[in-house]
């Protein structure tokens, strides 16, 4: 069961205990964690970070594509981008309920998002500029999330790990759509093909930094590799990135902003750059291009939709009498 | 719990029976005002592929749930009773159907 029904006060948190013994032992052993286990506090708290933070990335992402549903060019193309938009919608919702599960409320969760005080992908923090902008999400950003997110069905977490397999079920045809724009686009008139290939010049850095920073420079790492939260490191999985994509490109014929991607016969896989880190801090700490706008979005959404949350608890108190 | 928590609307546990004749399976968890949005949204959020021909909603604070202390008494006894398996006989050499 998925409920969020658990008194933290009540259990042990002294971290050399038995428990912390049992607990220890279930993450050797591959078994998973559930709400009601007994779970160390920086254990519980680092879940509720990583899933509140990937809960809100859904929902924010829902932005910069819903900028673009009534200017999609075809009926198919709408309808395609709001079942996407709607999807992502219910993979936050997934994710909030898996934070539920560890005893944080879902209202101080939004608060965290709309106070500023809860970071979310610093990829929603771009803008979609033109409709191949649409396709490069799909084909680039839902693709690393996808890399992202099969280790996590594995994940120790129980109700995450359930919550992350609906989410890559569905994911997969959000990757599938983007490419399809772009392949569209790139068997266009000349000036779509270079539409095409201006959104692959501007995504291709936001999304290998998807990944977060280097392994050297991660915080999280090495505890939450330890606990199974993470299975991979960044590196790693920003590796199967690059080696997945760079292939697609070469179909797509369009090139890679970077000088330095080339195959490596001996590893076996691409090299490629570095991407510019300080940009990415600077995002992260909230000085991307849309950064202000996007918050500004969710806050607006959250208070002109005050009357509708009022009006169903109204509604539901009168249906008790 | 968090102080923020009455704030929030109920929690309703989702259960969604298959065309396949399987049985209703948890399928996740959601808030809503009332019985009816929680249906609704239930609807929008766990069936949007084809998944379900039938919906059940509980409220999670209806649900009596076993606690993890009561897991040794409750479950280990079961443990050395293999006789209850049909894989703890021994079929004799060439008796077929059994």
């Amino acid at each position: 069961m998925y409920t969020q029904m658990v008194d933290v006060s009540e259990r042990g948190l002294d971290e050399n205990s038995e428990q912390q013994r049992i607990f220890d032992d279930k993450i050797d052993r591959g078994v998973t964690i559930e709400a009601d286990d007994w779970m160390p506090r920086a254990y519980r708290e680092t879940l509720v970070r990583q899933i509140s933070q990937h809960a809100h990335s859904e929902i924010v992402g829902m932005l910069p594509e819903g900028n673009w549903i009534t200017r999609a060019p075809s009926l198919e193309r709408k309808c395609i981008l709001m079942a996407k938009v709607q999807d992502e919608a219910g993979h936050g919702l997934y994710l909030y309920s898996a934070a539920e599960t560890l005893g944080t409320s879902r209202e101080a969760m939004i608060d965290a998002l709309l106070s500023g005080r809860s970071k979310y992908s610093s990829i929603f923090n771009y803008p979609t500029l033109t409709w191949a902008d649409v396709g490069a999400i799909g084909w680039l950003v839902d693709g690393a999330a996808i890399i992202n997110q099969i280790p996590l069905t594995r994940c120790s977490y129980g109700p995450y790990a359930r919550a992350m397999v609906r989410v890559c079920k569905e994911e997969s045809f959000h990757q599938r759509q983007g490419f399809e724009v772009l392949t569209t686009l790139c068997r266009g008139t000349p000036d779509q093909k270079a539409l095409a290939q201006d959104a692959l010049d501007r995504w291709w850095w936001p999304a290998v930094m998807m990944f977060g920073p280097p392994d050297a420079e991660s915080k999280h790492n090495e505890r939450s590799m330890r606990w199974k939260i993470k299975l991979y490191t960044n590196d790693e999985l920003r590796q199967k990135f690059v080696d997945q994509t760079a292939p697609q490109a070469d179909f797509l014929d369009l090139a890679i902003p970077d000088a330095d991607l080339a195959w490596n016969g001996e590893r076996g896989h691409y090299d490629f750059g570095s991407p510019n880190w300080t940009e990415f801090y600077d995002v992260v700490s909230g000085n991307g291009p849309c950064n202000r706008e996007r918050l500004r979005a969710r806050i607006a959404a959250h208070e002109d939709g005050a009357w509708v949350r009022e009006a169903a608890v109204a509604y539901a108190e009168k249906r008790k009498q | 719990m968090s102080e923020a928590e009455p704030k929030d609307w109920p929690l309703w546990e989702v259960f969604v029976r298959s065309a396949h004749g399987l049985a209703h399976k948890h399928v996740g968890s959601l808030h809503a005002a009332g019985p009816e949005m929680a249906l609704q949204n239930a609807r929008d959020v766990y069936t949007r592929r084809n998944e379900g021909a039938s919906l059940w909603i509980v409220r999670a604070s209806d649900i009596v749930a076993t606690q993890p202390e009561d897991r040794e008494a409750l479950f280990t006894a079961a443990e050395d009773k293999p006789y209850r398996h049909p894989t703890h006989y021994t079929v004799p050499e060439g008796v077929k159907n059994l």
